[in-house]
C-alpha cells in the first residue's frame, strides 16, 4: 500500500521534466489526500499551462456543447467562422426525443459560416439575415441562440441588439451567449455565461413564454432534474426514478429539454441538480430570486442511488418517504444479483480518473460499489468548491490532478499500474497503446446509460468488458522474449 | 398518465442479471415509452398531426425553392476549418509536434475530431491564449508555449499553425518564432515552420495546403543542390485512408521508383499495439523532406487541396509537377503509364494483373449498378474520384455537392461529367451543404448515397442507402485501414458500393409473404 509520502515523490519526480516557471506553476495544482482533510489541496480554474497538452476546451463548448445544446427543439447558431461548430456537430450524445429539422435540431450543425468579409464589416447584418431565414425554414422551432465564437468578440459585434430586435419581430426567444473561446480558462465559464444567458434572457420573460400543461396546478411535489445531459439517455432512468417516488418532473433542463421545459422550471419546488458544475449558478439564482430550493444528487451505483433518494424524499412528506424506500428496495434487491455477477471479476481492480463536470468524484462510490477502488482522480475544469466536494469521496493517499497534462497523466499511470483508466476520447487510444485498459468517462465509451438502476448495469457491465478484455493477453509477442 | 402518485412503476427485477439492456434497447421499452409520453405535456410540443404536416412539407419543391434562396445561413456543411488540415498534414512528418497557436478549445477539438475517426491518439499542443493575450497579443504565451512543449515534448520540429483569435488580433509568427529564439526558449536550428490558418479563410484543405507549404519552404531552406537526387516526391493531399499512403508505396516499391512521401501519415494514424505508447509516428523523415528539394519531380494526387505546395515546386523549386488520380482503372492508368514514361521503368506486371482482376471485379458487379442514380459529397478532389469511378461503372452522378468548392473545380468536374453518357443528368453544387442535398434528395430521389458519416441523418430521412467513403466517418470501423487508391482500391470501393446495392434489395424483400418474393440466396 503506497502511502502519501510514496505519491507526494511521484509528484516531484514527474514535475521534473518541466521548466521552471511551468514547473512551479503545476506543482500547484498536484496533491495527495490526506487524513481528515477537508479539500484536496490543489489549485484549481487557473490558466492552463501554454504548450502543455490540456484536454480542456472552451468557454463556446461549455456553452454550446454542454448548457444549451440539449435543448432540443431550439435553433443554436454557431455564430463565427466554420470550425467550431463542425466540430461539436452530434460530438455529444445528448439524447432526445423528436423529429430532427422538423421540432428538434439537436444533432444538425447551424453556422453563420464567417468569411473575411464578415471578419472586416462585422457580422450584425448576416446574423440578422439569418435568423430571418431559420424562421422561414424551420417554422417550428421554438427560439435561438447564439454562441459567439472567437471572433465575434474580437471584431466588436453588438449581437445583444440583433437579438433584441429580431426576439421582437419573430415573438420568439433569441438569445445572445457571449461564449467566445478566449473568454475564461476553461469550458467552466461557458456553463457560467450560459446559465447568465437564462437569467437574463430567459427568466424574466418565462410567464409570456411559458406554455402550460392542460389543468396543470403547480403542485406539492414538482421538481426539476438540472443538470443531466441526458448522454446515452441518462436522464431518463433518473427520472424514471423520481417519478417512481412520486415527484412530478416538470422540467429537464438541458437534456432532452425543450424551451418550455426551461420556462417551467420556476414553477418548481425543489430544483435536484446533478452536474453540480454547469448549473449551479441558475440554481442559486432561482434559490434567490424564487425562493426554490436545491440539492445535488447522485445517481451512479446503488449506494449512492439510495442515499440521493432518500436525501431527497426527505425533502417531502412521509408518502414519498415510504415510496422511496419500496423503490430502493426493489432496486437494490436488482442490484444485489448485478454486483454478485460482476463484482468478483472486478474486485480489487484499481482505477484512475480524469473527467469533467461531477464525474471525478460522483463515479467513485459506483466504482467501490463493484469493489473496485480508485487511486487517483481529477478535473479538467473543476474550482475549489468542486475539489472541496470530493474529499467526501476520495480516502488518504488518492493522488489527485487539476487540468492534468498529457505528460502527467502518462508518467503517473506508468508508475501507479492502474487496472482501469477512466478519461475522455483524447486520452482513450494513448493508454490503450500502453496495454491499459480504458473507458470513456465522457461519452460512457458510445455505451450508457449509466445513471439510475438501470444505468448501473450497464455501467457494471462496462467496466467488466473493458478490464476482462481477452485482447490485453494478445499485445505480447509471443517470439519476443 | 396524469396523475403521477398513482405512478409506482419501478424497474423490474430481470430473471437473468447477465441481459444487461444499454440504450440500444432500454429506452424502447414500455415504461419509457411511457415516460416518454407523460413527459410531452411539459415540452410545449406541437400536436404530432402538425410535426408530420411539417415534415412532408420539408420534402416538397416549395421547400426546396425557399432552402435554396438561403444567402446568410449554412446548415451542416460538409467542411471543416484549416487548422484541421494543418495538424494533419505536420503529423506525418518525423517526430513533429504538431502546434496551435490561439485559444486551447481550438486544439481540444481538432484531437477529438482526428481521434474520433482513426481510433488513434493525435497529440496536439496550443498556446492556451485566454482574455489577456486577446488585449497583449499571443507573443508571451507563444515564448512559453514553445518552450514547454519542446522541453516536454522533445520534438525535432514544431509544425505552428494559428486559430481565429490569433488572426484577428493580428499575431505575427515569424517574428514570434524569431523573437522565441533569440530568447532562447526554443534553439536556433530548430525547425518551427508556420502557417496562417484562420477559419474565416477555405477550409481543412487549405490548411493543409499552408502547412505543408510551411514546412517544405522551412526544411529546404538553403537546400537546393546542383544535381537532382534521383527521387520522385508524392503527396496524397487530404486523403483520409491511411491504406492510400501504403499501398502507394506497395506501388512505387514494385517499379523500384526512389521516392519520398511529402507527409506520410500512415503510421501516425495507424501505429502497432505494442504495450508502448510511442508520442510521434510521422514517417516522412525531416532530412527527406528538405531534400525534396532536389528531386526529379512531384507528384500531387489532389489539385485542390495543393495548389500553394504545387506552385512552389514548379515555380520555385524548378520542378516538374505531376497532377493524377490515381483512383478507379482509368485513373490509375493514367497515373502509371506517366510514371512508367517518366521514370523510364516499365508497369510491373503485377500491377497488370491486379489491373485485370479489378476490371474482372467491375464486370462481374456492374449489371446491380448500371444506371443507379447517385447523390454524393465531399472534398472537391475527392468528389472528382469518386465520380470518374461512378461513371466507369456506368453509374450516374446525380446531385454532386461541395461546400468548400471552386469555380475552377466545378469547371473540371462538369468537363468530366459532360464528356460521359452517365454523367449527363449530373447537376453540380458548389458552395452548398447537406441541409440542400436533403431538398434534392426528397424532391428527386436518388437510388444511393455516397459520403462521410453525415449522410447518415440523410440515409434516416431519405431512406436512400449509404455508402461511406469520405471523412470523417465516426460511426463505422476500420474503414481508413483500406486503400481507395490504385486497382485494389478500386476493388474495395466498389465492394462498399454493390454490397450496400445488395444489401438494401434483401431489406426491401424481406418481409415474409409479402416482398420476400425475390429474398434470393444468389446474386
Amino acid at each position: 500500500m503506497a502511502t502519501v509520502e510514496d505519491r507526494k515523490e511521484l509528484i516531484q519526480e514527474v514535475l521534473e521534466a518541466y521548466p521552471a516557471k511551468a514547473k512551479k506553476m503545476r506543482a500547484k495544482h498536484l496533491d495527495v489526500t490526506e487524513a481528515e482533510a477537508t479539500d484536496c489541496g490543489v489549485k484549481s480554474n487557473k490558466k492552463s499551462v501554454p504548450g502543455v497538452m490540456t484536454t480542456r476546451g472552451c468557454s463556446y463548448a461549455g456553452a454550446k456543447g454542454v448548457v444549451w445544446g440539449p435543448v432540443k427543439d431550439m435553433i443554436h447558431l454557431s455564430h463565427g467562422p466554420v470550425g467550431c461548430g463542425y466540430y461539436s456537430w452530434s460530438g455529444r450524445r445528448n439524447y432526445y426525443v423528436g423529429t430532427t429539422g422538423v421540432d428538434s435540431f439537436g444533432t444538425m450543425q447551424f453556422t453563420s459560416d464567417f468569411q473575411e468579409r464578415d471578419i472586416v464589416f462585422g457580422g450584425d447584418k448576416k446574423l440578422a439575415k439569418i435568423i430571418d431565414e431559420l424562421g422561414e425554414l424551420f417554422p417550428l422551432s421554438q427560439g435561438t441562440t447564439i454562441e459567439s465564437e472567437c471572433p465575434v468578440g474580437l471584431i466588436g459585434d453588438d449581437i445583444e441588439a440583433v437579438a433584441r430586435q429580431k426576439a421582437k419581430e419573430t415573438g420568439l426567444p433569441v438569445i445572445p451567449v457571449r461564449c467566445e473561446g478566449f473568454r475564461g480558462v476553461s469550458q467552466s465559464l461557458g456553463h457560467h455565461i450560459a446559465n447568465d444567458t437564462v437569467r437574463d434572457w430567459v427568466l424574466p420573460k418565462a410567464d409570456e413564454y411559458r406554455k402550460l400543461p392542460e389543468g396543470f396546478e403547480p403542485g406539492p411535489y414538482d421538481v426539476n432534474i438540472i443538470g443531466d445531459y441526458n448522454i446515452g439517455g441518462d436522464a431518463w432512468p433518473s427520472r424514471l426514478l423520481l417519478e417512481a417516488i412520486g415527484l412530478r418532473v416538470i422540467s429537464q433542463f438541458s437534456g432532452d429539454g425543450t424551451f418550455n421545459e426551461v420556462v417551467m422550471a420556476p414553477l418548481a419546488k425543489v430544483n435536484l441538480i446533478h452536474c453540480y458544475r454547469s448549473m449551479n449558478y441558475i440554481c442559486r439564482f432561482m434559490e434567490e430570486k424564487y425562493g426554490i430550493g436545491w440539492l445535488e444528487y447522485n445517481f451512479f451505483g446503488p449506494t449512492q442511488i439510495a442515499k440521493s433518494l432518500r436525501k431527497i424524499a426527505a425533502q417531502f412528506d412521509e408518502t414519498i418517504q415510504a415510496k422511496a424506500e419500496e423503490v430502493i428496495a426493489k432496486g437494490q434487491a436488482r442490484m444485489d444479483q448485478i454486483v454478485a455477477k460482476y463484482r468478483p471479476r472486478l474486485e480489487g481492480k484499481q482505477v484512475m480518473m480524469m473527467v469533467g463536470g461531477l464525474r471525478p468524484r460522483h463515479v467513485v462510490p459506483a466504482f467501490h460499489d463493484l469493489g473496485m477502488e480508485v487511486i487517483a482522480t481529477g478535473y479538467e475544469f473543476g474550482h475549489g468548491d468542486d475539489y472541496k466536494r470530493t474529499t467526501d469521496y476520495v480516502k488518504e493517499g488518492t493522488l489527485i490532478y487539476d487540468d492534468v497534462s498529457g505528460y502527467e497523466f502518462e508518467e503517473f499511470a506508468k508508475q501507479l499500474k492502474p487496472d482501469l483508466i477512466a478519461a475522455g476520447i483524447k486520452e482513450k487510444y494513448v493508454f490503450q497503446k500502453m496495454a491499459l485498459p480504458f473507458r470513456q468517462m465522457h461519452s460512457w465509451d458510445y455505451s450508457g446509460p449509466y445513471h439510475g438502476y438501470d444505468g448501473f448495469e450497464v455501467f457494471a457491465r462496462d467496466m467488466d468488458l473493458a478490464i476482462n478484455n481477452p485482447t490485453w493477453g494478445l499485445i505480447n509477442t509471443p517470439w519476443e522474449e | 398518465m396524469t396523475d403521477n402518485l398513482d405512478n409506482t412503476q419501478t424497474p423490474n427485477v430481470p430473471a437473468d442479471p447477465g441481459k444487461i439492456q444499454d440504450h440500444f434497447e432500454l429506452f424502447h421499452n414500455d415504461e419509457y415509452q411511457e415516460l416518454f409520453d407523460y413527459k410531452r405535456q411539459f415540452e410545449g410540443a406541437y400536436s404530432k398531426e402538425k410535426i408530420e404536416e411539417v415534415a412532408e412539407w420539408t420534402k416538397t419543391w416549395e421547400y426546396r425553392e425557399k432552402n435554396f434562396a438561403r444567402e446568410a445561413l449554412t446548415i451542416n456543411p460538409a467542411k471543416a476549418c484549416q487548422p484541421l488540415g494543418a495538424l494533419f498534414v505536420a503529423a506525418g512528418f518525423e517526430d513533429t509536434l504538431p502546434y496551435s497557436h490561439g485559444s486551447q478549445g481550438c486544439v481540444a477539438y481538432f484531437r477529438t475530431h482526428l481521434t474520433r475517426n482513426y481510433k488513434e491518439p493525435f497529440q496536439a499542443v496550443s498556446s492556451s491564449m485566454t482574455e489577456d493575450a486577446a488585449v497583449f497579443g499571443g507573443l508571451s504565451n507563444l515564448k512559453q508555449g514553445l518552450e514547454n512543449s519542446f522541453t516536454l515534448y522533445k520534438p525535432k520540429m514544431i509544425a505552428l499553425c494559428t486559430t481565429c483569435m490569433a488572426e484577428v488580433i493580428g499575431d505575427d509568427l515569424g517574428a514570434f518564432i524569431t523573437t522565441s529564439k533569440q530568447e532562447g526558449h526554443i534553439p536556433e536550428d530548430l525547425p518551427v515552420p508556420y502557417a496562417h490558418t484562420p477559419s474565416f479563410v477555405g477550409s481543412h484543405i487549405t490548411g493543409y495546403d499552408n502547412m505543408l507549404k510551411g514546412i517544405l519552404t522551412t526544411l529546404t531552406k538553403g537546400k537546393k543542390a546542383e544535381t537532382t537526387n534521383g527521387k520522385f516526391n508524392f503527396n496524397l493531399g487530404f486523403d483520409p485512408y491511411i491504406g492510400n499512403t501504403r499501398e502507394l508505396k506497395r506501388i512505387l516499391d514494385l517499379f523500384g521508383v526512389d521516392y519520398t512521401i511529402l507527409s506520410d501519415n500512415s503510421d501516425a494514424f495507424d501505429s502497432p499495439n505494442t504495450g508502448d505508447f510511442k508520442m510521434y509516428n510521422g514517417l516522412t523523415k525531416l532530412e527527406d523532406a528538405a531534400d525534396s528539394i532536389n528531386a526529379e519531380g512531384s507528384y500531387f494526387f489532389q489539385k485542390y487541396t495543393t495548389p500553394k505546395c504545387q506552385e512552389l515546386t514548379a515555380k520555385e523549386w524548378g520542378q516538374q509537377t505531376y497532377t493524377f488520380r490515381p483512383f478507379g482503372i482509368r485513373g490509375t492508368d493514367e497515373f502509371l503509364m506517366n510514371l512508367s514514361a517518366v521514370t523510364g521503368k516499365p508497369i510491373p506486371k503485377e500491377l497488370q494483373e491486379e489491373r485485370g482482376r479489378a476490371v474482372d471485379a467491375m464486370t462481374d458487379s456492374q449489371a446491380w449498378i448500371h444506371g443507379k442514380k447517385v447523390a454524393l459529397y465531399g472534398d472537391p478532389d475527392h468528389v472528382i474520384t469518386v465520380v470518374n469511378f461512378l461513371l466507369e461503372l456506368g453509374a450516374e452522378p446525380t446531385h454532386i455537392v461541395v461546400t468548400n468548392s471552386n469555380d475552377k473545380f466545378e469547371a473540371e468536374l462538369r468537363e468530366i461529367l459532360t464528356a460521359s453518357p452517365y454523367g449527363q443528368g449530373a447537376t453540380v453544387w458548389g458552395g452548398k451543404d447537406l441541409w440542400h442535398l436533403r431538398s434534392l434528395m426528397f424532391t428527386e430521389p436518388v437510388d444511393l448515397l455516397i459520403g462521410n458519416s453525415y449522410g447518415k441523418y440523410l440515409w434516416r430521412d431519405t431512406g436512400t442507402p449509404l455508402v461511406r467513403i469520405g471523412y470523417p466517418i465516426f460511426d463505422r470501423h476500420h474503414m481508413h485501414r483500406y486503400a481507395t487508391l490504385g486497382y485494389n482500391g478500386a476493388i474495395n470501393q466498389l465492394n462498399w458500393i454493390v454490397n450496400t446495392i445488395l444489401e438494401q434489395l434483401d431489406l426491401n424483400t424481406i418481409v415474409p409473404s409479402k416482398t420476400d418474393i425475390s429474398f434470393d440466396l444468389i446474386r
